[in-house]
């Protein structure tokens, strides 16, 4: 009988301290730190994960299919692992280190009032109204130099608005590689933007004669040996013109003209 | 003992499963279920969150103090979903873009919380582990039924493998295109409940008093 009471009166005396407000205390805290060393510690081991799987499916495999025109050695997790992302301010050319990448969409950006800004008439030859302040770039290195620098390009085709991804050498000058993902032009007309043996022409054109960018597609056949012309597609005349015109819009000074200098000049 | 055992874990598979019997975990059964791969998926999820949850919870159950018992179990509860959550996102990127809201949603998965406040809460660490494997699996087997049976009879496949031939590609079967949406869920749902109560008569809910009784208590 008094073992019992002094049994029960153990319990009692265990559940008081269960309760009190000091143990209380205690238990959140520790519960609190533990579950948020392991939640943290997880955030932070699969992140570099994370950050590729944004990269491959997250609107980003358009840049793995222009690297593959380029002929790179393509192996997903080792160009992702080379690639650098950039948001660059336009109308300085400097690179914007405070914004989070993967949550800027230029394209969105183009629509803000405050991320956007109109482009001037006698400028918008690509013919698209406004543009974002700010444009994503993407470096691919190699042995940390950095090799091409890949830059979104986009602009009105014959019906549409052609979006694609236009590389450069380190140069700054020299075209490596260029590839429209989305555009809504006549298949077998227009459409022959995506044949590879055209987008094959840009490879080793320059952009720019005396800091002007004079790149662009013939009307006809280009020039044997042009350093800046290529091959014009029949029945496509439209859509070639709007290809030059975003290009030479892109890569003027209302463009990534300002980068591209500041990118030479840190390089030298 | 290793009878007891065996009933905690075999017994939320048929005789007291979660979704069934209890009816509880409805709302993830209904939207991940228009697919094998995603359901499959979200069993894992929702077992792994089960099963650590209630481990967990068992272990400190000496310590915590009643008053805010629910809340450690829920903070508990929620880093486990996070973590399971953030693998998810690390190798199953596309499927867990298809489970969208629903694997974080495991935090407030009846399921979950009943077993850890119901059990773990006042048994020991073996026995609460069977517990949560258990109610894991059993919620994973009514969802993996309705999952194939919506996938076979909604898109000719299963786990993205054509499986019925469908009658666009040449083949006979038209595929239902009511079972790709929520109610069909239910239906399946519903006829389980109803194929599993009339094999276990035990799991019949008592009949409710009748209402003419409460009329006359309540004249005289």
């Amino acid at each position: 009988m008094q073992q019992k009471n002094i049994m029960t009166g153990s319990i009692h005396l265990s559940r008081a301290h269960k309760d009190s407000v000091k143990n209380t205390v205690m238990v959140a805290l520790l519960v609190s730190l533990i579950c948020s060393v392991l939640v943290s510690t997880t955030a932070v081991l699969l992140k570099p994960k994370h950050l590729e799987n944004q990269l491959f499916y997250g609107g980003h495999r358009n840049i793995l299919q222009l690297i593959e025109i380029i002929q790179y050695d393509m192996n997903v997790e080792d160009v992702i692992s080379r690639m650098d992302i950039k948001v660059v301010d336009l109308a300085t050319g400097e690179y914007e280190e405070n914004m989070d990448i993967s949550q800027y969409n230029q394209r969105e950006a183009a629509k803000d009032p405050v991320l956007g800004i109109p482009v001037p008439e006698k400028l918008d030859t690509a013919n698209i109204g406004r543009r974002a302040r700010y444009a994503t770039v993407y470096l691919l290195k190699e042995n940390s130099y950095i090799k091409y620098i890949i830059l979104p390009v986009y602009g009105s085709g014959m019906w549409s608005t052609l979006y694609g991804y236009l590389a450069l050498e380190s140069d700054g000058n020299t075209v490596a590689g260029l590839k429209f993902h989305e555009h809504g032009e006549t298949p077998g007309l227009g459409g022959k933007i995506d044949d590879p043996s055209w987008l094959n022409q840009w490879r080793g054109k320059n952009v720019y004669d005396n800091g002007v960018p004079v790149i662009k597609v013939a009307r006809r056949k280009a020039p044997l040996g042009s350093k800046h012309e290529v091959d014009g597609l029949s029945g496509a005349t439209l859509t070639g013109q709007g290809v030059t015109n975003l290009l030479q819009y892109w890569l003027g000074e209302h463009g990534f003209q300002p980068y591209l200098e500041r990118f030479h000049k840190s390089e030298e | 003992m290793k009878n007891q055992a065996k009933e905690i874990f075999l017994g939320p598979l048929i005789n007291n499963n979660p979704v069934t019997l209890q009816v509880l975990g409805i709302c993830s059964a209904l939207a991940v279920t228009t697919s094998l791969l995603p359901a499959l998926l979200m069993c894992m999820a929702l077992t792994s969150v089960a099963t650590l949850g209630n481990v967990s919870v068992s272990l400190i159950r000496h310590h915590i103090p009643s008053s805010i018992r629910i809340i450690i179990q829920i903070t508990i509860i929620s880093s486990l979903v996070i973590i399971v959550d953030q693998i998810l996102r690390a190798y199953a990127y596309e499927t867990s873009k298809q489970l969208s809201v629903f694997v974080g949603l495991i935090i407030t998965n009846c399921i979950v919380l009943a077993r850890t406040e119901g059990f773990a809460m006042n048994n020991g660490i073996g026995m609460s582990f069977l517990d949560g494997l258990g109610h894991g699996l059993g919620y994973s087997l009514i969802l993996v039924i309705v999952a194939s049976t919506r996938e076979l009879l909604g898109a000719g496949t299963l786990m993205g493998v054509s499986i019925l031939t469908l009658a666009k590609d040449g083949g006979w079967f038209h595929p239902i295109g009511l079972m790709l949406m929520a109610p069909s869920g239910f239906f399946i749902i519903g006829l389980l409940i109803w194929l599993i109560r009339s094999w276990q008569k035990p799991q019949l809910e008592q009949t409710v008093v009748r209402t003419h009784t409460l009329v006359r208590s309540e004249a005289s």
